[in-house]
């Protein structure tokens, strides 16, 4: 994994847009409601991100923030 | 760890209003990561308009103020007028813009007021319950053209960028869209390159956005975002209109 998102499940309103548009389908929607009463979308951190911001490029809620993991990083 | 993308500084915490998919969230960031990116946070002055747009004074952590429905070319060219140092834009609807603020538009293009608007088309009256708009497509169904858009009964759509490229005023005349991700960093471009004419005063800028609005188009967010391509760009098609020098 080279890099990974953090999803606010308050802001998301699960349109699903950040998991067709994601080139790792690393995102999928659950089957948890937020406050607003929508279904959230999630990162799964088992499949590869490359921390590429489409889905955030995509995020109509401004939800989603993108890391990259550096060389220098601890795992 | 690197930080690849975050809120934009310019942004409230508030959570938008808007519905699932719509194209109003993708605007309302990129105008703010364009302020932020520009530095102009604190020579901003954005004009809110009646419509979906229309609490972006809760999202926008830069001065914002309301307009009547339609004049945000007006408000925007009388704040511009006593305030030259300050980068105003307007951000107004195909409602809004092409219907009943048609006067206060067009003649602040024609006048070539220094000021840039954000024109968001989503082919319908959002706020009120996707009622046709000037800029519905012909055959489209809205809840005022239950059979489908007529020409003869109802005209035909408007290109507002074709008309304003007519007028001596215009500087800078893009249409682009915000339906998936090469689209909007293109949009966002465009966004940027509207206020630096704007700095420049080379003239009147406007950015024409084409904008899904799933819930009224009564379509799945993917599918509207396809649909601007299918459909929306046949009529409106995307790309530079006008730039009378380049900035
Ligand atoms: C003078 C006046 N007339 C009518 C209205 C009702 N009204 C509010 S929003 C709106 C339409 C907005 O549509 P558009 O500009 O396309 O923006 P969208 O909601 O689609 O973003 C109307 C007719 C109003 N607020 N003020």
């Amino acid at each position: 994994m080279k890099g990974f998102i953090r999803i606010d499940p308050e802001r998301c309103k699960g349109c699903s847009l950040c998991m067709e548009y994601c080139p790792g389908h690393a995102i999928s929607l659950t089957n948890r409601l937020n406050l607003k009463g929508y279904f959230v979308a999630d990162f799964e951190d088992k499949k590869e991100c490359t921390g590429c911001a489409v889905c955030a490029v995509m995020c109509p809620e401004v939800a989603i923030e993108v890391y990259q993991i550096e060389k220098t990083d601890e795992r | 760890m690197k930080t690849v993308y975050c809120r934009p500084k310019c942004m409230k915490e508030a959570h938008f209003h808007y519905c699932p998919g719509c194209g109003h969230g993708v605007i309302t960031r990129l105008i703010a990561e364009v302020v932020d990116e520009m530095e102009l946070r604190d020579k901003t002055i954005c004009v809110a308009p009646a419509g979906c747009g229309m609490l972006l004074y809760n999202y926008f952590d830069i001065d914002t103020i309301e307009s009547a429905h339609g004049r945000g070319a007006a408000v925007a060219t009388g704040i511009k007028r006593v305030r030259p140092e300050n980068l105003v834009f307007s951000y107004q609807g195909d409602g809004d813009l092409a219907a009943i603020g048609t006067a206060e538009g067009f003649h602040a293009a024609n006048r070539g007021e220094l000021i840039s608007v954000i024109f968001v088309n989503n082919g319908v009256y959002g706020m009120t319950g996707g009622q046709m708009a000037p800029t519905t497509m012909l055959e489209q169904v809205t809840t005022t053209s239950p059979a489908g858009r007529d020409s003869v009964l109802q005209g035909h759509p408007v290109k507002i960028c074709e008309v304003y490229a007519t007028l001596d005023g215009t500087s800078y005349l893009e249409r682009v869209a915000v339906n998936k991700p090469a689209a909007i960093i293109k949009t966002k471009k465009a966004i940027a390159k509207a206020f630096r004419h704007q700095q420049q005063k080379t003239g009147f800028s406007l950015v024409e956005i084409l904008s899904p609005c799933p819930t009224n188009w009564k379509m799945s967010p993917l599918d509207s975002c396809r649909w601007v391509d299918d459909v929306m760009t046949k009529v409106f098609p995307l790309g530079l209109i006008k730039e009378t020098k380049k900035c």
